[in-house]
């Protein structure tokens, strides 16, 4: 139980940190900015209390929107994506699966990766609505979305893949 | 009661979310409508304090481009020393050409956001070293945008980079007055709107700050006209601004503390008093 609360607190100190140090300065093509610090929200432990990720993923968005000026843009986009996480497990998972059996930071199956992609896509698409907050920027929205979620897809990959575990 | 206490009990998860959300929510929502006085900015002990120790490593990594700039205005400055006629006779004047009575403090982007529709920098100096809320901010290129939150060690600047900012600018040669906007689209571009179609200009004219704001003094740079479009229902222009600065890339800045700031502004309010 401790350790699990350690291990959750140090990952929230070093994907904020990460984020803010090397991703925040990654304008590609001036627009494209990835955002792996959401990371700590999905592999938060699966089996975990709820509200007490409802509660870390909020702090989590309000420290990063201290870092971008944002308003409160993050902390929107993180609290929906934390309420809806199991929503997202069964979608991805199915109904049968037993929720303690799913280890995230595993070789990548196809659900894992689903799974990757419907939290990605629906952080940031919230994130950049809130962002431009009005409807005449509705085509760059999408176009930061999408290409966005792309840059965070693969180097969330990479991240779940140099912490995982070496059992072998 | 009990069922109250149920129901609390049941859908603790929900009603946290739902909680949170709305804070959340309206902070965001509260950031996109006033101008002013945002809850959270990164002028503050901890995101300034990181800022200013990733600035730190990579300042030392621009230094060449860092000095050039450095010798450029050195240049500047001394032939413009060179240049005048009689020592004797200077009016009382400050460092940077055009400036009326006012103070510079320098300061330096430790923070700098361009990819947003609503750009901030930050900067490392606050309270303590005199800044103060709605300064203006230049560099020895051109403007950088206005004070907008101050803790005592950092502050926030709205860049002329956001959809909120809207600064007076005139045509150098004609007096024609604007106000300066941006699009969201280019960096290295910004609108001078409200232009009154009898202006003459052509492309390649100089666009500099405007004297009816009491922000920055008169005369300032900001860019040259790059394209003219005409409004149809309005007899305005909309005028395309290449920006002297590279908004991209700043390093030191002065914030301009005017000392007429506070008479014309009692000034106007006691003629809307009466």
């Amino acid at each position: 139980m401790n350790s699990a609360l350690l291990v959750n607190i140090f990952r929230f100190i070093v994907f904020l940190a990460i984020q803010v140090v090397i991703f925040n300065n990654m304008n590609f093509l001036g627009y494209i900015s990835p955002f792996p610090y959401i990371l700590f929200i999905i592999l938060y432990p699966v089996n975990s209390n709820r509200s007490s990720l409802i509660f870390s993923s909020f702090l989590l968005g309000l420290t990063m929107d201290m870092f971008c000026n944002s308003g409160g843009i993050h902390a929107t986009a993180c609290v929906i994506l934390a309420y809806y996480r199991p929503y997202i497990f069964k979608f991805s998972f199915g109904l049968s699966y037993e929720y303690q059996t799913i280890k995230l930071n595993d070789s990548l199956t196809p659900e894992r990766f689903s799974f990757i992609l419907v939290s990605v896509v629906l952080h940031h698409i919230i994130l950049f609505v809130l962002l431009a907050f009005q409807f005449r920027f509705i085509v760059d929205v999408l176009l930061r979305t999408l290409f966005s979620s792309i840059f965070t897809i693969i180097i969330s990959i990479i991240i779940i893949y140099l912490i995982k575990p070496n059992r072998r | 009661m009990q069922q109250i206490f149920n129901f609390i009990i049941r859908n603790s998860n929900r009603l946290l979310f739902l909680l949170l959300l709305g804070i959340s929510l309206a902070l965001t929502i509260q950031s996109h409508s006033f101008h002013r006085s945002r809850v959270i900015s990164s002028a503050n002990f901890l995101s300034g304090g990181v800022y200013e120790r990733i600035n730190h490593v990579n300042e030392y990594l621009n230094l060449r481009t860092e000095n050039d700039e450095l010798v450029l205005e050195n240049a500047r400055l001394k032939s413009l020393l060179f240049n005048k006629e009689d020592t004797t006779k200077i009016p009382l004047a400050d460092s940077i050409k055009g400036v009326k009575p006012a103070d510079i403090i320098v300061s330096k982007v430790i923070h700098n956001s361009y990819n947003t529709h609503e750009n901030y920098i930050t900067l490392n100096s606050g309270r303590n070293d005199g800044v103060k809320q709605d300064m203006g901010v230049i560099n020895s290129l051109g403007i950088i945008g206005v004070v907008d939150n101050t803790s005592p060690r950092y502050s926030t600047v709205v860049s002329i980079l956001n959809m909120k900012s809207q600064i007076n600018a005139k045509i150098k040669k004609s007096n024609h007055f604007g106000s300066l906007t941006w699009d969201g689209k280019s960096t290295g571009f910004v609108q001078l709107v409200d232009v009154p179609r009898l202006a003459s200009i052509k492309k390649g004219d100089t666009i500099v700050t405007g004297g009816q704001s009491v922000i920055f003094p008169e005369g300032i740079n900001v860019g040259t006209i790059d394209k003219i479009y005409i409004q149809d229902k309005t007899s305005f222009y909309v005028i395309n601004v290449k920006l002297f600065n590279d908004m991209t890339n700043l390093g030191h800045v002065y914030i301009i503390k005017s000392k007429d700031r506070e008479e014309v502004i009692n000034l106007e309010k006691k003629g809307k008093d009466e």
